[in-house]
């Protein structure tokens, strides 16, 4: 970027656009939906962030969700290059990235149109388009330019075509890379956003750069801001309640590897795989100013290894992670599994199998989570659902795992990966840390898995602890850790690993049921699918529909109460973003349908008639699609 | 080496300890497997160096050789597969007080594993690896293996395998960082000591090929270097091995080679028959990468919970009246 700054102030600059004396008209808004794309390496994504940012600082409920093209740099002014961000503003909380977007900035016309096809957006939305290629001095892009234009004009899309480049050229040499600024001020005068709060914004996103950088990025916002006030003519007002507590704002990734710096664990063993990457990378710029370690290793298998190894050692370990590295991790899982060893894997889930769609959402690793690796290997599996949930549960699992010497696994997704939501800023509580290391002493004759008859549960010898000297091993061993091929040590301890699941079992509460206890049909869900679900349910319950939603953050073991819950409601449906086959496609019947995850345990464990719908779209789930599943449903 | 804080707190009295203390069950190794020599000189090693048991960990893949920790009577991690190496830097990482020894076969460590291998010589860990060379997979009873010299028949090359065998001292030679490297024979034990030992005090990844023989499998397979002694370049050094006299009378090719030299190493590593045996390569100022990355300060809980409040303060939405305190 140009760092000079340059040329005249911004009220200068549009002073002869101003029409004196108009006061426009300021419409109130419960919420709206903001969607800021350009091509990648244009700044929609940092003017989208900024925006939620600026929004949530202000008191407002926000959701934002990352619009990323699965290319790294896509070619310019492509359909399917459209990089950016979507921020869900209300006046309340907000739970979920909601259905179509209500307005749009676009850079060009062409990444525009890729989310048009998307059906991304309302119809007849209000759409900020840049100028600029009308003149460009390229036919074809004149063409294409106008071709699109007239076309969005005549669905009835409200388009503004707004001189973007024009503008920040008046002011910085490189217009391209500060056009974001300039459209994040014009969107705070469109919401009558605060520009204290913006200009606050700014130097802190661009706090590392030096300060010329802060000031020309400024007067562009400045700039857009003012192009706002003296040529639009609408504006609208979200009002916004500041919380009384402290919040932080956050996404799903960097809650995790908070989540992990709050767990006390000291070493995260990973390999770069999208949509997980992002938590490691922000492990890795702070989990040193705690003396932890991030561990890049050379390959999933390794790290998965590494992280056993380190956690054998006496320090609970986690490994991050997203589908095909989890298929790598499946030995080092089952090794775990078989010595007892507490092991945190982390999952964020993307579209698969195989590479897939990386950076798009999905929730089809539950089964392999639960049932990965080989042989009978029980493992704990839980979801979060929201953000500030991820952060917590990987506290929780650090504790879990170190209980009950299992492992655990926290299924995330794309969706939440990328996704800010403010929550109550932790308050920090000594117990989450892990206590220090045991060297005491083994006792005499004691053994290395002195399995409890009730629980399955033995206490583990770590290295230095005179005394308890064993060798750990993956082959089917007795109570002393000696290898053991016969048939009652081997079932005998086969029984003693299952029986874990039950214990955790026993501590867990009832999940609750949102919406009413009893009624016409139960939604359950899981995972990232939380906010959208409980939004459709409250919106028909206001319409007198008897739906009610269970959220399950616990999927192995399932929390005791489900079957009961289940019982109280006429039908039971899940929600899920893994596939299920389609009731109406020709061949598809009760014999061989293949149900939805989530659907298939329930139905399996509580022998209740669970139907399922599932989107796998790579996207998350709508509220409104939700709501028409439940009316379909509760029409049949 | 820097210290962790728990270990100071041990009881620094002199004992002693017996090769009893290092032994545990008896090895189902055949009779005449190599494993058994390696296994004798460890336990030696142990008992000479006083290595205390509980701060002494075993790590291993699957195969015969990978059976090792269960023989010895201190902590052990017979693990996976070709993972010993990651399992160990894991330990090790988790650990540094912890004495850390890696126990692998030709199969495990330069096969299914060999992705580790090369980067564990990159990391520099300070452990001990045994590369138990039989040239053979002899767990899975007979398949040749990456160091099986071309021709050898096996279940899964019944007229002789096509390949050239790869060279584990040249490889591991060939990677940067690589710190320390030496070869010995299993049925040379004085000096398969003397090597063992050498490993266990270099700072850094010490590799270790034992050319280790294989009687169920390949019975006869190093004879020729077994019963002529001229097969075998001894290598000596004042910075290296240096041999007894009745060992130097019956070993007459020898070599002055310092360690320190990587040239001639690598010319040395090269070399097939005569079989090298001895320290070929040593470098004791390749950094650790335990040494690199671990943190200097104590974790304690204030300085955890410092740290997080200070990644909170970041992101914070603050109400609108303690904003002004903080702005105050
Ligand atoms: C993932 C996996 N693949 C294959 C095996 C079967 N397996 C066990 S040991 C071994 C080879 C052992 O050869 P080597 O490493 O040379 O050890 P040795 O028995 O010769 O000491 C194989 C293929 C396994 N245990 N795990
Ligand atoms: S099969 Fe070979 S390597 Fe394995 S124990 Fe027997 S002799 Fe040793
Ligand atoms: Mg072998």
């Amino acid at each position: 970027m140009n760092e000079t700054l340059e040329l005249q102030h911004p009220k200068q600059a549009v002073a002869r656009q101003r029409s004196p004396g108009r006061e426009k008209p300021v419409t109130t808004l419960k919420e709206h939906i903001i969607e800021v794309i350009s091509d990648s390496g244009e700044g929609a994504q940092r003017c989208g962030q900024s925006l939620g940012s600026i929004a949530a600082k202000m008191g407002n409920g926000i959701w934002t969700v990352e619009i990323i093209p699965a290319e790294i740099r896509p070619p310019a002014r492509s359909v399917a290059g459209a990089s950016g961000n979507r921020i869900r503003i209300g006046s309340a909380r907000i739970t979920n990235g909601g259905d179509e977007t209500d307005l749009v900035v676009a850079f060009n016309e062409q990444v525009l149109l890729g989310r048009v096809r998307d059906k991304a957006l309302m119809p007849g939305c209000i759409i900020m388009l840049e100028s600029m290629w009308r003149e460009s001095s390229d036919a074809a892009v004149v063409s294409s330019y106008v071709e699109t234009y007239n076309m969005l004009v005549a669905a009835g899309y409200k388009v503004y075509e707004i001189p973007m480049e024009k503008e920040c050229r008046a002011l910085v040499s490189d217009a391209r890379r500060g056009k974001n600024m300039f459209a994040l001020g014009m969107i705070c005068s469109l919401y009558s956003l605060d520009m204290k709060l913006a200009r606050e914004q700014i130097a802190l996103t661009f706090g590392k750069k030096n300060q010329s950088v802060i000031d020309q990025n400024i007067l562009l916002l400045d700039a857009g801001y003012a192009w706002g006030e003296a040529n639009l003519d609408f504006k609208y007002r979200i009002p916004a309640v500041r919380s009384k507590e402290a919040q932080i704002v956050v996404n799903g990734n960097t809650a995790i590897a908070l989540g992990v710096l709050a767990s006390g664990m000291e070493i995260c063993a990973m390999y770069p795989i999208t949509p997980a990457t992002s938590a490691s990378h922000y492990l890795s710029d702070v989990f040193e100013k705690v003396g932890g370690v991030v561990h890049q290793a050379e390959d999933e298998i390794s790290a998965c290894a590494f992280a056993v190894g380190a956690s054998y050692a006496g320090k609970c370990t986690v490994t991050i992670t997203s589908g095909p590295g989890y298929s790598l991790k499946q030995e080092g899982i089952g090794l775990a599994v078989m010595g007892e060893i507490p092991l945190v894997v982390v999952n964020v889930q993307r579209g698969g199998p195989s590479t897939g769609q990386p950076t798009k959402a999905e929730q089809g690793d539950l089964l392999t989570a639960m049932f990965g690796s080989h042989g009978d290997a029980p493992k704990v599996v839980i979801a979060p659902s929201t953000i500030e949930d991820c952060f917590y549960s990987i506290i929780t699992a650090r504790k879990i795992a170190e209980t009950f010497n299992m492992v655990v696994v926290v299924l995330s997704d794309a969706g939440l990966a990328t996704s800010q939501q403010p929550f109550p800023r932790p308050k920090f509580n000594e117990s989450w840390i892990a206590p220090p290391i045991d060297q005491t002493a083994v006792p005499p004759g004691a053994k290395a898995y002195d399995w409890d008859a009730t629980t399955g549960l033995a206490r583990r010898f770590i290295p230095g602890q005179p005394g308890g000297m064993h060798t750990l091993t993956g082959l089917a061993h007795d109570r002393a850790s000696h290898v053991a091929y016969d048939a009652e040590t081997n079932e005998e301890a086969i029984h003693y690993r299952s029986l874990k699941l039950a214990a955790l079992q026993k501590t867990l509460k009832a999940p609750p049921v949102f919406g009413g206890d009893e009624g016409d049909l139960l939604v359950i869900g899981w995972g990232s699918t939380k906010g959208a679900i409980e939004e459709a349910v409250e919106g028909l319950r206001a319409e007198g529909v008897k739906a009610s939603s269970m959220h399950l953050r616990f999927l192995q073991p399932l929390p005791p109460g489900i079957k009961e819950a289940m019982q109280r409601f006429k039908k039971v449906i899940t929600i899920e973003s893994n596939w299920c086959d389609r009731p109406e496609d020709e061949i598809i019947d009760e014999t061989n349908r293949r149900y939805s995850a989530l659907a298939m345990l329930l139905r399996a464990r509580y022998l209740v008639d669970v139907d399922c719908w599932s989107e796998v779209r790579g996207e998350p789930i709508k509220p409104s699609s939700i709501r028409r599943v439940i009316t379909e449903k509760l029409k049949k | 080496m820097n210290m962790a804080a728990h270990e100071c707190l041990l009881q620094l009295h002199d004992e002693h300890f017996k090769l009893e203390d290092y032994q545990s069950g008896v090895p189902r190794w055949c009779t005449g497997c190599g494993d058994s020599a390696i296994l004798a000189a460890v336990q030696r090693l142990c008992r000479d160096e006083g290595l205390r048991p509980e701060k002494t960990v075993f790590v291993s893949g699957i195969g015969c050789s990978s059976r090792f920790p269960h023989y010895m009577k201190t902590y052990g991690f017979h693990g996976i597969h070709g993972r010993a190496l990651p399992i160990a830097e894991g330990v090790k990482m988790a650990r540094p007080d912890l004495h850390v020894f890696v126990n692998t076969g030709d199969g495990d460590c330069c096969s299914i594993g060999a992705a580790h291998w090369i980067h564990a010589i990159r990391y520099n860990m300070n452990i001990t690896m045994f590369l138990h060379d039989n040239q053979i997979y002899g767990l899975t009873k007979k398949q040749a293996s990456p160091t099986s010299p071309r021709g050898t028949k096996s279940n899964t090359t019944p007229r002789g395998s096509y390949l050239e065998a790869l060279n584990p001292l040249t490889v591991t030679l060939g990677v940067q960082n690589v710190s320390f490297v030496a070869q010995a024979a299993d049925w040379i034990p004085e000096t398969l000591f003397d090597i063992v030992k050498a490993a266990y005090h270099h700072k850094g990844l010490s590799f270790v090929r034992i050319i280790q023989r294989c009687p169920e499998w390949l019975p006869d397979a190093f004879d020729p270097w077994m019963h002529d002694p001229k097969r075998v370049l001894m290598l000596t050094h004042e910075n290296g091995i240096k041999l007894s006299s009745g060992l130097a009378g019956v070993y007459t090719n020898q070599e002055q080679h310092d360690p320190s030299n990587m040239n001639r190493a690598r010319e040395i590593a090269s070399c097939i028959d005569p079989i090298p045996v001895g320290i070929l390569y040593r470098n004791e100022e390749v950094p650790r990468y335990e040494d690199l990355r671990r943190s200097k300060t104590l974790r304690t809980t204030e300085y955890i919970r410092a740290g997080l409040e200070s990644e909170f303060d970041k992101v914070t939405v603050w109400p609108e009246e303690s904003q002004e305190q903080q702005a105050a």
